[in-house]
């Protein structure tokens, strides 16, 4: 029973030393070196790829997405969107710091709804469908509404937008909450609004547009998007 | 170009790297447990262990080894997070509760990285980078000793050693995982992924006013997390964030790292048991599994099956615009046929037949091609099974590999598939049962019990990728997935290093011409067959009452 004992004891000695080394091998050399050399060599990426407006001051990075709102009204609960300038996608899946309060952290995060949240079924068939009035906060609901708002926000005089032309990520929240892009489609809808908004030529949005999407990368890599801070910096620079 | 076409481009530049990585990969890690040969700094460590890494174990020892390592391994990552309040460098994070900080020790020291936790709300750079990123490389470190062990038990005969575990726990995290991770990690930084300890700090927007964000060693945290088949998120949307994974490029190369061990570790096996033809039968069961279920998900994906996927005119919920539906879907069949469990799109927001392709994924056994050393040890049981049936079909002793498989080889690998099995149908059966743990659903109904029968399959298969509608951070979630994790880690290596120690006693037998030839294509189908009826058989129904129902009525 003894010699067992002391033979788990130092075995367990055994483990607790490998787990301290390996620790300080993985946990400190190892992350302390990754940083040296992305501080050295990617300092802008490793510090996240942080954009400058024509001041030369910050104003949030490429990679993370931003809300252009205006500020919010008394009695309102959620700000309106700053039709003046592009919108990014919905992020109804973020969330707000609950648990440590001394920041005003955002937690990125998706809505987690399913493509069936809200929907009903038909008796006969037994299909899923979104009904007219779907449960307020379900997917089906939250597109709608998207949907509607997309159609309301971007029809101006001579432009009218129809429901069948609204592409899929101007209507849903992304995986993270922070997406930083739109489709060209969706920025493409924008158009006519901002230009509207801002009085300058329809064409020359159009322009800004086409300069600020990129394609896949390699030709093959993910898919075609805008970058929407990017786009609305020269927007901005634009009108001045 | 269609999207779907440049999907599948990118499938295929995908198999390109890993075919051109997968031979001198997997030779150089044969070459790696095969050595005799210590590194200098490999000796320190082992000075620094007290112990002799030459020392050969039978398998009870070698167990033992693996269990006082993980036990350790728990209890120091549950002490971190306990005192994280009063630790420098938590960045005012408060020291986690007890359930939560027992779940997640379970949870990252069984390569599951199951998250109840909020990446970025919860956990500073102490807990992140000194605790759950070396789990990540000692969780899988392990696994890739265990599977090496199995190997050596077909290898070698007239004997019950196994080898060395320190050994090759030092050997696979200094040889392997920390060089692939060095350069990993540099590449990804150069993508945009963040690399610095600023933690929590304002930075301008343009609206005016500030936003917080949580800096961090991402990167070197990102590598291991997919390289190790970890996926435990430094952020909240895990690989979904931009600072864990920024463009179209970072998310091929994640989607690279997380296959390249374990499609790679079927070369090691068959350079260690003398015919790599052994290993490509292996390897085409692998592969041929994943392509059919990328195959599927790209369908339904693309397809955007559900109702509120019509109305939106394509399932883009939860997914970036960035990777698009092609970049998600093979994402999310690679995270979820490995151990892996990190998420480039939110699994909760596929369409109904998306997330039941997910989910059979986990409970195949994540063996196509599975978890680094989990999936090699998972799919060789899966060929003893299926070499087992085709013996009873020619009534005659069935052998693989020159080694017989009696009664006490198959009663092993018949332990071993059920363990997962039960833990995952009994706790979910437990939690409908009772009423509180169904407060934690978001969505209702079918896709409701998708929730939770998600979670334990992510448990008990140490996936750790969620359903994440469901609530898991409460009493009971917390306790039974970090049980679940436990004991669907630790109870398949006890019967997979018994069923090494008595492959290894054996002498081996010549092939005859009766032998099944187990390096052939016939084999391969008998293997996907035996793979498919096993894990249907026993899936079945429970998926028929989640994602089928779901599927079926969108």
């Amino acid at each position: 029973m003894n010699t067992s004992l002391g033979s788990t004891a130092r075995l367990l000695g055994a483990a607790l030393r490998a787990l301290l080394v390996l620790t300080v091998v993985t946990g400190v050399l190892y992350p302390l070196a990754i940083t040296g050399v992305a501080q050295g060599l990617f300092s802008h990426q490793a510090n996240g790829s942080e954009i400058k407006d024509a001041d030369g001051k910050v104003v949030g990075s490429s990679l993370i997405g931003q809300t252009y709102n205006l500020p919010l009204k008394k009695g309102e609960q959620t700000p309106s969107p700053d039709l003046k300038w592009f919108q990014p996608r919905p992020s109804n899946g973020l969330g707000a710091n609950s648990v440590n309060t001394q920041y005003r952290l955002i937690l990125s995060g998706a809505t987690n709804r399913s493509g069936e949240d809200g929907a009903e079924h038909d008796p006969k068939t037994g299909k899923a469908y979104c009904p007219a009035k779907p449960a307020e906060g379900t997917l089906c609901a939250q597109v709608m509404d998207a949907e509607a708002a997309v159609v309301k926000d971007n029809s101006v005089p001579g432009y009218k937008v129809d429901a069948a032309q609204i592409p899929p990520d101007a209507v849903t929240s992304s995986g993270s909450g922070l997406d930083p892009h739109i489709s060209p489609e969706y920025a493409e809808l924008q158009v006519h609004r901002v230009a509207e908004r801002n009085g300058i030529p329809v064409s020359e949005v159009e322009h800004l547009v086409s300069a600020h999407t990129e394609g896949r990368t390699l030709g093959f890599l993910g898919e075609p998007r805008v970058n929407v801070l990017e786009l609305n910096l020269a927007l901005k620079e634009l009108t001045g | 170009m269609s999207s779907a076409l440049a999907g599948l481009l990118q499938l295929l530049a995908l198999i390109a790297a890993l075919a051109l990585a997968y031979r001198p990969l997997g030779d150089y890690m044969a070459r790696v447990y095969s050595s005799d040969k210590h590194l200098r700094v490999e000796k320190w460590i082992y000075k620094a262990i007290g112990a002799n890494p030459d020392a050969e174990m039978r398998w009870t020892a070698y167990l033992r080894g693996v269990l006082a390592f993980s036990a350790v391994g728990v209890l120091f990552l549950f002490g971190l997070q306990r005192l994280q309040g009063s630790l420098p460098g938590s960045l005012g994070f408060k020291s986690i509760d007890p359930d939560q900080a027992f779940n997640t020790a379970a949870s990252f020291v069984s390569n599951t990285n199951w998250q109840s936790y909020y990446g970025e709300q919860a956990m500073g750079h102490v807990v992140q980078t000194g605790g759950l990123a070396v789990q990540n490389f000692v969780s899988a470190a392990v696994g890739i000793a265990v599977a090496v062990a199995l190997v050596r038990g077909f290898a070698r005969s007239r004997t019950g050693e196994l080898g060395n575990f320190w050994a090759d726990l030092v050997r696979g995290t200094v040889r392997i995982l920390i060089p692939l991770s060095i350069i990993g990690a540099i590449i990804l930084v150069a993508c945009g992924v963040i690399q610095n300890f600023s933690g929590i700090h304002e930075v301008g927007q343009f609206m005016g006013g500030h936003q917080q964000w949580n800096g961090g060693a991402v990167a070197s945290q990102e590598v291991i997390k997919e390289l190790g088949t970890n996926g435990g998120g430094y952020f909240n949307a895990n690989s979904a964030h931009p600072f864990e994974n920024p463009n179209a490029f970072s998310n091929l190369f994640e989607i690279f790292l997380i296959l390249l061990i374990p499609f790679s570790l079927t070369r090691t096996f068959g350079r260690m048991v003398g015919s790599v033809k052994q290993g490509y039968a292996i390897l085409a069961t692998m592969a041929g599994i994943w392509l059919a279920f990328i195959g599927l998900m790209m369908w339904t994906e693309f397809a955007g099956h559900g109702p509120a996927f019509q109305l939106a005119g394509g399932a883009m919920e939860g997914k970036e615009t960035r990777f698009g539906i092609a970049g998600s879907a093979i994402f999310s069949v690679s995270t979820t046929l490995t151990s892996t469990g990190a998420v480039n799109s939110f699994h909760s927001s596929n369409t109904g037949f998306g997330g039941g392709i997910d989910m059979l994924g986990m409970q195949l056994g994540e063996i196509a091609p599975g978890g680094v050393g989990s999936g090699l040890y998972g799919m060789l049981i899966m060929a003893i099974i299926a070499v087992f049936i085709a013996g009873l079909m020619v009534g005659r002793t069935p052998e693989y590999l020159g080694k017989k498989i009696g009664t006490r080889e198959i009663k092993f690998a018949a332990c071993y598939i059920l363990v997962t099995p039960a833990l995952v149908l009994g706790f979910t059966a437990a939690a409908m049962a009772l009423s509180t743990p169904a407060h934690s659903m978001t969505n209702s109904g079918a896709h409701g019990f998708s929730e939770i029968l998600y979670a334990y399959t992510s448990a008990g298969n140490n996936n750790g990728s969620a359903f994440a509608g469901l609530n898991a951070d409460t009493q009971w979630f917390n306790t039974t997935t970090g049980l679940a994790m436990l004991l669907g880690r630790f109870l398949p290596m006890v019967f997979v290093l018994a069923l090494a120690g008595s492959l290894a006693e054996q002498k081996p037998i010549p092939a005859s011409a009766g032998t099944l030839r187990t390096e052939k294509p016939l084999f391969t189908g008998l293997l996907i067959g035996t793979i498919l009826i096993i894990t249907g058989l026993t899936y079945f129904p429970a998926l028929a009452l989640g994602p089928l129902a779901e599927g079926l009525a969108s």
